[in-house]
């Protein structure tokens, strides 16, 4: 049942394209101690499996990403987050490839999240949905990639979230990947990103309208929250210099400063547009979700400390190999976190490649084209 | 791996002394090559060689050029990088034309002989007869084929001589298993007058533990170009 047959016109509904129901058999432990089963799961294929399917690449989006990463996203009908490097003729060639991406539980385009309706109360789970985990969601993206009958896949690649993704498929399913390309991440969520993080939460649940979490019950949506949170952190996606390059200290749409509190700069009026325009799209509770998924992720503590004993203790397949990419002026993820996964990888006689991308776009330099990026991943996909 | 990565390559000829250092390492062997600029070693020896070769390197444009050949390389710096490997990780680790430009080529040879149980490594030989003239005739340090940077710019901070080499493993207690001379294009026979004539250097360098029956362990493959053996 979706939200709004329960909660009328107002409520908007997005259109999700494939669901799939997954653990209808037997529940899927999360790492929280609970149980989930029968869940929804939304997600998007592109091309075709071969024969011996040998052809899957699996894409993990980010922290508000989705499973649209190469085709028109239904909600913003803007173009699929990564159609740069994803499609016919694209470095991910789906002439060649079959690539899977799905919406991460937790997530708010059709897969099992906190607006999915709980059937015991018949209301959706709001801030009562289980905690759940990056290692969690590759648990469901498994669960996946079983029901499409995919025994391994070619490569698993993804930045940000999408990359802690990627690392703890290597770590809990090596023998189901071939190629492992984690971008614009880290083996941990750094105590700065995680401020930032709670910095945003706060803003959401400090709005009026967000009722506990049940806000959809009381027909309200706590988008002034919601703004504030995304705002924070697309500060933290950017870097100094392109803020500098993009808006300097020009002003909007006037000659001289108002005097008001209403934007000046350029750069006020592009956050608010990033803030406003992203509550047209997300969920709230997903975003407290998710955001807490990704500060959890620490595989250094999975490793009592110390990082090579995940990846030196694992069955990681010696043939696993991996393509660890960061980008010189990413904050967020710095190049020194890639390094250290890279080091510790190296210790862990683990084939590894490594590259660092000069680049100007910040974190969010993984999204936008780049020929270094499309080369590497052409040269890391193309060859076994 | 291998046979895919790039067919157009088997044609190809490599840098001479690449092609040198190729034909000492034995087939199905790992590799480290430090270093590894654009991959042309790695791509030579996956491919004919059937190795798992990898590499380090510092600039991130080869790097790029390595990846896209789906070679294994890390982005990295050889005197802090190395480090991280585990002893005995390879059969060979290679430095080739990089050890004068190390802030530290003793330690950069001990870490090699620490991940690999053998170092190959190549260098530009200082005390060839052309440079001794030069700085005898001219006063001034010499720039030429070999070495092309001015003092002011070049990157390379340690310039020995063959004998400097020798000297150097003797002190760190290493054994030389092999070494071979060069001009630019031929092999120098002579090993007498090696430190004068020879422009470059590669020697086959493994701990002295290992061993005096350990060189039989090495490829001996014939060059793509025997007549450029013929000096």
């Amino acid at each position: 049942m979706k939200v709004k047959s329960s909660f009328g016109a107002s409520y908007t509904e997005y259109e999700v394209g494939d669901i799939v129901m997954l653990a209808k058999d037997k529940p899927l432990k999360l790492l929280n101690g609970a149980s989930i089963e029968n869940f929804p799961l939304a997600y998007q294929t592109y091309g075709k499996l071969n024969k011996d399917k040998s052809n899957a690449i699996l894409i993990c989006h980010a922290l508000t990403g989705d499973q649209y990463v190469a085709s028109k996203n239904p909600v913003t009908n803007k173009e699929g987050w990564w159609s740069s490097m994803v499609g016919a003729n694209k470095p991910i060639d789906t002439n060649k490839f079959f690539v899977i991406c799905s919406n991460v539980i937790g997530g708010c385009m059709g897969s099992f999240g906190p607006k999915s309706i709980d059937v015991k109360t018949n209301k959706p789970y709001g801030i009562s949905f289980p905690f759940i985990t990056i290692h969690d969601m590759v648990n469901a993206q498994n669960l996946l990639i079983q029901e499409l009958g995919i025994d391994k896949l070619h490569a698993v690649i993804g930045g940000s979230a999408g990359g802690m993704q990627v690392l703890s498929w290597a770590l809990l399913y090596p023998h189901k990947i071939n190629i492992a390309i984690p971008i614009a991440t880290s083996y941990r969520h750094s105590p700065q990103n995680i401020a930032f993080h709670e910095v945003g939460r706060q803003a959401i649940m400090a709005d009026s309208n967000f009722c506990s979490g049940d806000y959809i019950i009381h027909k309200k949506f706590p988008s002034k929250g919601l703004a504030v949170a995304r705002m924070t952190a697309h500060i933290t996606y950017l870097s100094e210099k392109s803020l500098q390059k993009k808006f300097g200290r020009n002003l909007q749409d006037k000659e001289s400063l108002s005097f008001h509190f209403q934007p000046d700069f350029q750069v006020e009026s592009y956050l608010h547009h990033q803030g406003y325009s992203f509550v047209e799209r997300f969920d709230p509770n997903s975003y407290l979700y998710i955001t807490k998924a990704v500060d959890y992720f620490d595989l250094e503590a999975d490793g009592g400390s110390r990082l090579a004993n995940v990846f030196g203790k694992s069955e990681v397949n010696k043939n696993l190999k991996f393509y660890v990419i960061s980008f010189s002026d990413d904050w967020l993820f710095p190049v020194s976190e890639s390094r250290k996964l890279v080091s510790t990888l190296n210790s862990c006689n683990i084939n590894v490649s490594s590259i660092e991308i000069e680049s100007g776009a910040g974190h969010d330099s993984f999204l936008i084209g780049n020929n270094v990026l499309e080369n590497a991943i052409i040269g890391a996909i193309s060859y076994l | 791996m291998k046979k895919n990565i790039g067919q157009n390559i088997v044609k190809h000829k490599i840098r001479f002394d690449l092609e040198i250092i190729a034909s000492i390492i034995r087939n199905n062997s790992k590799v480290l090559d430090i270093g590894c600029g654009d991959g042309e070693l790695l791509q030579y020896l996956n491919i004919n060689n059937n190795s798992d070769a990898r590499g380090i390197e510092l600039s991130s444009s080869l790097v790029s050029q390595c990846l896209a050949k789906g070679l294994s390389v890390i982005q990295g710096d050889a005197e802090n990088d190395l480090s991280y490997y585990p002893d005995n990780s390879f059969d060979y680790a290679i430095l080739s034309h990089t050890i004068q430009a190390t802030h530290r080529p003793d330690q950069i040879i001990e870490e090699m002989l620490r991940v690999a149980n053998c170092a190959i490594i190549s260098m530009p030989n200082f005390a060839h007869i052309n440079n001794r003239l030069h700085l005898l005739v001219n006063g001034t340090m010499p720039v030429n084929e070999t070495i092309p940077f001015q003092w002011y710019e070049t990157p390379n901070i340690h310039f020995c001589s063959i004998n400097d080499f020798k000297n150097l493993c003797r002190k760190l207690n290493l054994n030389i298993k092999r070494e071979i001379f060069l001009t630019e294009k031929k092999i120098i026979r002579s090993k007498l007058y090696a430190n004068l004539f020879a422009r470059y250097a590669i020697f086959v360098v493994v701990k002295n533990e290992l061993g005096a029956n350990y060189e039989f362990e090495f490829a001996n493959k014939a060059l793509a170009n025997p007549k450029r053996l013929l000096v």
